[in-house]
């Protein structure tokens, strides 16, 4: 046994788990896929009171989809999402980015609200939140259920705006047609969180880029936007002389340090290298 | 602070009801308290795969999971492929390709192609996204790619 001694709480409902959670809130940790919260247990990084199970709250493994919104429960697993035929039709970025998560293995668990709830700077599904603009259903108690957008939710590194007596119940993905999106990351190995990785949308009318929206992860202590280089972009020509320019924009723009694996230029380097071929990418889909 | 929770599950066919520390791995536990060895841990931290084991049909990492979490579900390990005496055609194909070395992360492995094999997965998408989620140290993957191909694509 490696993790310090806990005292186990598996939850049956959501009622149950708000309960808990209302009076122990400050001494709980809630594992759901438990992917990143295992190993931190193991290491004893994590040193819960009390450890809250929500595995068995089936009413939240849900996945709606609606005229403008992909609406998924906090259990609903990644390899659901991921393998969801609509899904895949009316917002292929979520499930493109989710295959960057560590291994098939690993999202047979990970969950949408864990990994979301995790905060981890360098994960996918912030970022890709970020560029869609999305946003994160909470629950407690005592002051019921609130939405938080994704700027306010994510707030620093493993950092959120939930309080210590909600739960993260789900989170929605905006479909904002005819809007294209696309996300890219260089990793060092597949299945390792990323050096950087970029979620790019584009909206694009005759051949000129109206809006263009750009997160990147991996780079500050939570998804950041390029708001310098979305303005900028606004009305350009949907060229590949475009995608060459707005990468170097990304490259000036982004904030990056050094860090154990890369220096901050190289991940720069990196940044505008994925939004060039990012914005090709999704110039190519589009057509001439 | 020993906090001992009661839990059931199927491990291998047989049905299971005991009471563990609930810190317990499943990885731990399958091995520790069922004395099934033949699941592996090496990193516990779900990068080299060699716990994978099936709950309900899914190949999850065991290292991963809390022994508790495995309540009202249908385990497979690797003592579920086969007999003592006679292996199963997976692990035939393993042995006849040459699809292993020192063994190690073969027990994983199985697992997974297992689950692969009952999902309908291709050979090709086996071989590019689920062995990656394996770690060998021996073998440059070459022929436990071939001992795929061949086992779920044997017209081929």
């Amino acid at each position: 046994m490696k993790p310090a001694a806990f005292r186990y709480r598996a939850v049956g409902s959501l009622e149950e788990a708000l309960d808990v959670l209302s009076e122990h809130g400050e001494d709980v940790t809630i594992i759901a896929g438990g992917q990143s919260l295992m190993p931190l247990l193991n290491l004893r990084l994590a040193r819960p009171e009390i450890l809250l199970d929500i595995n068995r709250i089936a009413d939240l493994a849900f996945l709606e989809i609606t005229a403008d919104a992909v609406k998924m429960g906090a259990m609903t697993r990644a390899a659901t999402v991921e393998h969801h035929a609509e899904v895949k039709q009316v917002l292929p970025v979520v499930p493109q980015a989710i295959a960057h998560i560590g291994h098939p293995q690993i999202r047979n668990r990970t969950t949408i609200g864990g990994n979301v709830a995790h905060a981890d700077p360098s994960s996918e599904l912030p970022g890709v939140l970020a560029c869609l603009e999305g946003s994160v259903q909470l629950q407690s108690k005592t002051r019921g259920t609130r939405t938080v957008g994704w700027e306010d939710f994510f707030q620093s590194v493993f950092t959120t705006d939930k309080q210590p007596d909600e739960l993260v119940t789900g989170v929605t993905f905006p479909i904002t047609e005819p809007w294209r999106y696309s996300y890219q990351e260089v990793a060092a190995r597949h299945g390792d969180y990323p050096v950087a990785g970029v979620t790019v949308g584009i909206l694009e009318q005759a051949g000129v880029l109206e809006q263009v929206r750009i997160s990147v992860v991996g780079v500050a202590d939570r998804p950041v936007r390029l708001r310098t280089l979305e303005e900028r972009s606004s009305g350009m020509a949907a060229t590949a002389a475009t995608a060459a320019v707005l990468g170097r924009f990304a490259r000036n723009e982004v904030p990056a340090s050094d860090d154990v694996h890369v220096s901050a230029e190289y991940r720069k380097a990196i940044v505008g290298t994925l939004v060039s071929r990012t914005v090709s990418s999704l110039l190519e889909e589009i057509g001439p | 602070m020993t906090d001992v929770q009661q839990f059931s599950c199927t491990v291998n066919g047989l049905q299971v009801s005991t009471a563990v520390d609930t810190r317990t791995s499943a990885a731990d536990f399958l091995r520790q308290e069922l004395g099934l060895t033949g699941t592996h841990v090496s990193c516990e931290q779900g990068v080299c795969g060699s716990c994978t084991i099936l709950v309900d049909d899914a190949a999850v990492r065991s290292c991963l999971l809390l022994a508790m979490q495995l309540h009202g579900a249908v385990v497979e390990t690797v003592e579920s492929l086969g007999g003592l005496d006679e292996l199963s055609t997976l692990q035939q194909t393993f042995s006849a390709e040459h699809g292993l070395q020192c063994g190690f992360c073969t027990p994983g492995i199985l697992m997974t192609v297992e689950a692969a094999k009952r999902a309908g997965t291709s050979a090709v998408a086996v071989v590019d996204e689920l062995l990656p989620g394996h770690l060998c140290r021996c073998t440059g993957y070459d022929n436990i790619r071939k001992a795929v191909q061949v086992y779920l694509s044997p017209e081929a």
